[in-house]
């Protein structure tokens, strides 16, 4: 059989790093999270922070260790899949990745020990800390992989000899153009994930009429947040688009299939843009909205598809669809989180069965928004993996399509078991959901989830 | 500057290896030992004597990926396509070491997550040593760029090193557990010690004795004169402290055992040193034909001196804090 090597490889890469994704965008947010919770017990001394606090470390205990787990996957896989990538760009983007372990991993991975296992040990203080210890590590694990993310979009700093990249300046490597967008946005999309799972999981305990304070707590604080960060996301990622059109132009002609630079460009709410033909169809648009948006001027001009060869373009669909759910979601969320803060303004929040019921449907959103939004910028690049330096085709190993092809199944049924448990468990932590009892029994426990089904079958037991 | 700089990373790397080798070797150690327990209860206390750190342990594999891509781009980028396939077994199998272990304590029934934490600790076990042997017999390369096929490193001396490396680590386990746990646990990890002291020996002879044979570039490393004369003591050194180790073991102590294993580990590792210095894909590339431009070394090299001591201190806190011994029944039933 034949197999293309490069199609695989870039279909495992993207299988096992949209999977690794998912785990991060919640990780971030819930350390986040956890923190505020410690920090807010610690000031009330209000209990229901630390029964919070405790419930939702189980939970992340198993999202973390998926994370972990697949991330480590990835790191040895820029060298398993795109070995020529790594000595093309070895030189700018290690340091940048080893800053990312030496910075955040040990960070995360050594206090997420006191975080799990620490509380009968610790004071309180130390304890609380070591959850700030971990969300600090997150975010400063996403700024070094952001970083080198955004080189490989608006490489700058450096100087090609021999093909080869080198190093002329750290700051501009680090902070390249694109950088900060994509640092304030991803960052700011993973808040906003873990706000709508929390969100979800208060509106289901209100609904079942279980855990009523804590629901509370967690919907007025999940509102408080979203309805601040879900139209700040807008703006962060008009501002985004305006810098990629800067440096990747032909990017946004995708994400607008926008074909013809020579005149303004439509808003497509829906379209069919085939490639072949270099046309939409069954186009529903706002006209000029595109222009509007991106130029700031009804009749504004920005660079087309066809202005590029087709072999310099990138796939136009997965692009253009990719970004029309992020687009979707992010209104949703908009709508969703202003509709709650003007619920509960009106001092009907809790009361409102069906906004809860919808909110109880949608912690997932997020996470399709996540993907989404890495579909558009990864697949926007292409046929480039470092723009303008080197192409994807020219960046592979010398491994044969076979064996890429084999350990791909592997991948996939060995992520598949495990999501699948993982959610399962997931779910039956939150079903039992926040123990009164489970922090006071000094125990020591081996691990989290284990100490949430001895309180569980406790409380069954009661 | 330009000669130093790849020996200081390959010493930074190397030392990230041995990191990694003895302490997930004695998490992956205790999942292989696993099958040994007779309860429930027995495999909650060992599970529980590592659960604070065993993530932390990991971290020091992602140095090791790191530091090589950092340091040695080049080196990174022969070495993974050329053992490709035992790789990826061993990252998955990782994947499922991890999830296992927190799984287990989540189902109802925890049969399926203890055969799955067994199983993928002895595989990943398995699939390092064979990534290792698959290093020392050498890789084929043309135009920097590795140039051989997909199971150019499935040979049985590659397997040997994952049998021995199994050996290893659950040498590792078990006298972590003697130093950690009590009880019927620590009794039988003190049984298990002696006869996993016993395979040690005899595989590390093994490979020692393979590899000259099979390699003639180390064979004239270890056996040429005068080099002889300084190298001698590597394998003196060895004997005596495995000799130690095993009166140790017999006499009941807790901690020396488990600093003999370690050294016994350290100074296998110095033996590769001396037989493959200055190849880091041997036979062909050294450490300064792979080596990044001294401007990424010196950069990466500032942070390392600036944070490793920094991450070293609160892994040590973290051993302080969880000190102590696991007791027998100490679980959460
Ligand atoms: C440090 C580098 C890095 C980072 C932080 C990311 N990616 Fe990426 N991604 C790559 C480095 C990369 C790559 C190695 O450069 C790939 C492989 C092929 C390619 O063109 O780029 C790639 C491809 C790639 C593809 C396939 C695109 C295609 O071939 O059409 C997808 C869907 C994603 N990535 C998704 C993601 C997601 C969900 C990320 C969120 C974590 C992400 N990428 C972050
Ligand atoms: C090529 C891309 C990527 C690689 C090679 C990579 C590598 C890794 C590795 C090796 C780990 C495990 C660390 C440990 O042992 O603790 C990890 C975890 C993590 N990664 Fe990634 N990663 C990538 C993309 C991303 C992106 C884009 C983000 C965020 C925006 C991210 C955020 C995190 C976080 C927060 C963790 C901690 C574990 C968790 O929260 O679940 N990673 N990553
Ligand atoms: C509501 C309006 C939104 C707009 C206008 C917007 C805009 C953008 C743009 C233009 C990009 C591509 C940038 C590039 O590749 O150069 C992007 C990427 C991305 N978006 Fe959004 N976005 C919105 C909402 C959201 C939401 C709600 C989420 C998630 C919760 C999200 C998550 C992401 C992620 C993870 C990426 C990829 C990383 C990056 O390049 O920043 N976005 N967004």
């Amino acid at each position: 059989m034949d197999f293309d090597p490069v199609l695989l490889a870039r279909l495992q890469f993207a299988f096992t790093i949209i999977f690794h994704i998912i785990f991060p965008s919640f990780t971030i947010g819930l350390s986040a999270y956890l923190a505020t919770l410690g920090c807010l017990w610690l000031r009330s001394g209000n209990d229901r922070f630390q029964h919070l606090m405790r419930f939702w470390t189980k939970i992340f205990a198993v999202s973390f260790a998926m994370g972990v787990v697949s991330g480590i996957v990835l790191s040895y896989q820029l060298g398993t899949n795109w070995s020529r990538f790594s000595v093309v760009t070895g030189n700018v983007l290690g340091p940048l990745l080893g800053y990312e372990v030496l910075a955040a991993f040990f960070l995360e991975a050594t206090f997420l020990g006191i975080l799990l296992f620490g509380f009968n040990r610790v004071p309180p203080w130390l304890y609380v800390l070591s959850a700030a210890a971990v969300a600090v590590g997150t975010a400063i694990s996403a700024f070094w992989i952001l970083s080198a993310n955004s080189w490989m979009q608006t490489p700058a700093g450096h100087e090609l000899r021999g093909g080869i990249a080198y190093p002329r300046d750290w700051l501009t490597i680090i902070f390249n153009p694109s950088f900060p967008y994509r640092f304030a946005h991803m960052l700011n999309a993973a808040y906003l994930t873990t706000g709508f799972v929390v969100l979800a999981v208060g509106a289901r305990y209100l609904l079942a009429g279980r855990h009523i304070e804590e629901a509370r707590t967690m919907l007025r604080m999940a509102i408080g947040l979203t309805a601040v960060l879900a139209p700040l996301q807008l703006l962060l990622g008009d501002q985004h688009g305006l810098n990629t059109l800067q440096y990747q132009p032909i990017k946004v002609a995708a994400m607008e299939a926008h074909w013809d630079g020579s005149k303004p460009g439509d808003f497509h709410i829906f379209a069919w843009p085939d490639e072949e033909a270099g046309v939409n169809r069954f186009a529903i648009s706002i006209p000029r909205g595109s222009s509007l948006v991106l130029t700031h001027h009804m009749n504004g001009l920005f660079p087309g598809l066809s202005s590029v060869p087709a072999s310099d373009r990138p796939p136009v669909k997965v692009v253009f669809f990719a970004f029309r759910i992020m687009l979707a979601i992010g209104s949703f969320m908009i709508a969703a989180a202003m509709y709650g803060a003007y619920l509960w303004w009106r001092g009907t929040l809790f009361e409102t069965r069906w906004y809860l019921r919808v909110m109880a449907q949608s912690w997932w959103i997020g996470f399709v928004a996540v993907i989404s939004g890495w579909v558009v910028t990864e697949s926007g690049r292409q046929p480039w993996i470092v723009h303008g330096i080197l192409r994807t085709a020219d960046a592979t190993s010398p491994v044969p399509g076979a064996s890429i092809a084999g350990t791909l199944a592997l991948f996939v049924i060995a992520y598949g078991i495990v999501f699948w448990f993982g959610i399962y468990y997931i779910n039956r932590l939150i079903a039992h959901g926040p123990q009164k009892v489970a922090a006071e029994t000094g125990r020591f426990s081996p691990s989290p989830i284990s100490a949430a089904q001895d309180t569980g079958r406790e409380a069954l037991q009661r | 500057m330009e000669w130093y700089l790849p020996l200081i990373w390959a010493a930074v790397i190397g030392t990230a290896v041995v990191m990694y080798v003895i302490m997930d070797g004695f998490d992956l150690g205790i999942g292989i030992l696993f099958p040994t327990a007779r309860n429930e209860s027995e495999r909650d206390q060992m599970t529980r004597s590592i659960a604070p750190y065993w993530d932390g342990n990991e971290t020091w594999l992602v140095l090791g990926g790191a530091g090589l891509f950092v340091a040695f781009p080049k080196a990174y980028a022969v070495i993974m396509p050329a053992l490709y396939l035992p790789v990826i077994v061993m990252l998955i199998a990782l994947v499922f070491r991890g999830v296992a272990f927190e799984f287990r304590h989540v189902s109802y029934s925890k049969t399926g997550w203890n055969i799955g934490f067994f199983v993928s600790s002895t595989v990943a076990t398995v699939a390092q040593g064979v990534v290792l042997g698959g290093l020392i017999q050498g890789i084929s390369v043309r135009d920097g760029a590795f140039s051989g096929g997909p199971f150019d490193w499935a040979t049985p001396f590659a397997f040997a090193c994952g049998l021995s490396l199994v050996a290893g680590y659950a040498l590792l386990g078990a006298t972590w557990l003697t130093m950690k746990t009590e009880g019927p646990v620590a009794e039988r990890a003190r049984g298990q010690a002696k006869m996993l002291l016993v395979a040690v020996l005899v595989f590390m002879a093994l490979v020692s004795l393979w590899t000259p044979l099979k390699q003639p570039r180390i064979a004239e490393r270890w056996f040429s004169l005068p080099n002889f004369y300084f190298l001698w003591p590597v394998p003196f050194v060895t004997a005596l402290i495995a000799y130690y180790a095993w009166r140790w073991i017999e006499a009941g102590r807790e901690v020396p055992p488990f600093l003999a294993t370690i050294a016994l580990f350290l100074l296998g590792f110095l033996g590769l040193v001396i037989s493959n210095f200055p190849y880091l894909v041997p036979p062909s590339l050294t450490v300064w034909d792979t080596a990044a431009t001294p401007a990424s070394q010196i950069f990466m090299l500032l942070g390392t001196l600036l944070l490793l001591p920094i991450v070293l201190g609160y892994i040590g806190f973290v051993y302080w804090l969880f000190r102590g011994k696991v007791r027998e029944g100490e679980s959460y039933h």
